[in-house]
């Protein structure tokens, strides 16, 4: 075998050895791990299309027999319709995103630009939602969001969803302050700039990626998160979307409408991949920095 | 560390109050009446007499818990191995950045952005013994002669949700393994091949040590969040068949808001907060070593 999967080496060295069996090999192992991995989302999305009586068909064909949007009609006139619960996510992942920026970007500044006794301290505190699983807490949280009128809300399910993300958010925005120089600082302190307006005119114009990074995944487990919103969300015209498919799969008569289902199931995960797609980048570098660094 | 020692210290600790009230509130307090609630018999409909560590000692006799959580254990333990094994070879196989091999981490990550309730419901289908394409492609392969009802097996659901798990989610060791391979000295790797070491000697001899902190890293983040699974066996298996694939969250869960023994619910949500604590605490601590070096 020769080098061919290893980066590592110097450009000639792989170029040299690029057209080995072995490199041959390699590439097809990729061909065939992409084929793999892509087609039970292919699968789903064709099936999405099928006709309700060809997606309901045993035994089951792999490629639609005719083209057909029925399935996605069933699913926008849904219950109280899908308008209404891709509105529900979008407002819950929206204010989780706002509250993760909002309490992040300041604690990171805080602990990143600041020497306090016990700094330390205030940091694993901070980190306790990683100790303390939310599954954990969800019984006290529903009873004392019963007493306050937040079951059923959006702004309930956002706050969950940002105690999930804060660890993460505060993290990363701790890492991004601190890798910026102090020189850069210092020419502000000279000029004589509050802290306030340190924070808003030099690091978070510098800490944008940290930002986007922050936003992004706040979305993707806002939009995803499935057990609190179970739980906290129990009104049909209160659902999320990963509620909604449950309900899609669990139908009216009991008989599972499998086009609809698979309908769903795409336009679920359409908003992620797109997202993820457009902003790879600073996905994979947020991955990066929350588990290894 | 280069941070600027900038006013008094009060100023920093108002930066970092907000995101700790809101833990506080969120999460530090739900979990003391979390643990106060673990010590009455208090039910959705009320009681909440004190019973001292009545619920403790029921928890002991509850052969139900015992089997989840050994069910759960046995989860963790079989699909942790299999995502780093697959993961690091996944990683080896598409560690240098021509075309190919990125567009195939890509695909293979894309189902880790997806949501879990996603990705469950669509195997469901494809493990469906009518209408699942997996059936029907295993019957066209001659690898079985008639389609698998796999949810009628516990063995064959928890492979089930064992092979939709590691689609979900082989891609995030990958990722994670990509840049501690990439992040070798390329001279050590070099040195190997003067030395006339063989692609697979440098991979387990240099590869794999040089990336041992990440593979622990790797593995922890994974087994953390396979001892709290639940939203994959709520939606593939409902806990079935005759209860045996309930995991540790979602025998909680059953108890909590099915049953609505909340009192007992919360007592083994401290017993599950206290087993993910040991992990959480390592992956902490790792992580704080890993920063300092």
């Amino acid at each position: 075998m020769t080098g061919a999967a290893l980066a590592p080496e110097a450009p000639a060295l792989a170029a040299a050895r690029r057209r080995t069996p072995a490199a041959f090999a390699v590439a097809a192992i990729s061909i065939a791990v992409i084929a793999v991995v892509a087609s039970p989302i292919v699968l789903s999305g064709l099936a999405s299309i099928k006709t309700a009586a060809d997606a309901a068909a045993i035994p089951p064909h792999y490629l639609p027999r005719a083209l057909s949007f029925e399935n996605y009609a069933k699913v926008i006139r849904f219950q109280a319709g899908l308008a209404t619960y891709v509105g529900n996510s979008s407002l819950v992942a929206a204010m989780t995103i706002a509250a993760c920026l909002a309490l992040a970007a300041p604690a990171g500044y805080g602990l990143a630009r600041f020497t306090m006794r016990g700094r330390e301290v205030a940091f694993l505190l901070l980190l306790a939602p990683i100790m303390i699983p939310y599954q954990a807490i969800l019984t006290p949280l529903y009873l004392d969001f019963a007493k306050v009128g937040l079951v059923n809300t959006r702004f309930g399910l956002a706050i969950v969803h940002t105690i999930l993300q804060l660890p993460f958010s505060i993290y990363l925005m701790r890492a991004s302050f601190e890798a910026i120089p102090r020189e850069i600082e210092e020419a502000a302190v000279m000029d004589g700039c509050s802290t306030w307006r340190r924070l808003t005119r030099i690091f978070l114009p510098l800490a944008v990626p940290g930002l986007v990074t922050v936003a992004l995944f706040a979305f993707i487990n806002s939009w995803n998160e499935f057990l609190a919103a179970l739980i906290l969300m129990n009104r049909d015209t209160s659902f999320t979307v990963p509620i909604l498919l449950v309900s899609v799969r669990a139908g009216k008569f009991g008989a599972v409408d499998w086009g609809a289902l698979q309908a769903s199931v795409i336009i679920s995960i359409i908003p992620c991949l797109a997202v993820y797609l457009a902003l790879q980048r600073y996905y994979i570098s947020g991955l990066l920095s929350g588990a290894v660094k | 560390m280069n941070r600027t020692q900038t006013s008094g210290q009060w100023r920093g600790w108002l930066y970092v109050a907000p995101a700790l009230l809101f833990v506080a509130l969120f999460v530090l307090i739900p979990f003391g009446q979390l643990a106060a609630m673990s010590m009455t018999d208090r039910s959705l409909l009320g009681g909440g007499r004190f019973i001292g560590l009545g619920n403790y000692v029921r928890i002991g006799n509850d052969a139900g818990f015992w089997r989840a959580l050994l069910f759960t254990v046995k989860y963790t333990a079989v699909l942790t191995p299999i995502l780093m094994i697959l993961g690091f070879a996944l990683a080896l196989l598409t560690a240098d950045n021509t075309l190919l091999k990125r567009l195939t981490r890509t695909i293979v990550f894309l189902p880790v952005v997806i949501g879990l309730s996603s990705s469950s419901l669509l195997w469901f289908w494809l493990f469906d013994e009518q209408v699942g394409l997996l059936n029907k492609l295993l019957v066209d392969l001659r690898v079985i002669a008639q389609p698998i009802v796999w949810f009628a097996s516990a063995d064959l659901a928890f492979w089930a949700v064992v092979i939709s798990i590691t689609w979900k989610v082989v891609g995030f060791g990958m990722v994670l393994f990509i840049a501690a391979i990439q992040s070798i000295d390329r001279e050590i790797l070099e040195a190997a091949v003067v030395d006339g070491a063989g692609y697979w000697r440098r991979a387990f001899f240099i590869i794999v040590p040089l990336s041992r902190r990440i593979i622990l890293l790797a593995t922890l983040v994974s087994a953390i969040g396979s001892m709290l699974a639940f939203d994959q066996f709520y939606i593939m298996t409902s806990g079935g068949p005759r209860g045996r694939t309930f995991t540790a969250v979602y025998w909680i869960y059953q108890n909590s808001f099915v049953s609505f023994r909340l009192g007992y619910g919360a007592a083994l949500s401290i017993v599950l907060t206290l087993i993910i604590l040991a992990f959480s605490t390592l992956q902490i601590g790792l992580t704080a070593r890993s920063e300092a070096r």
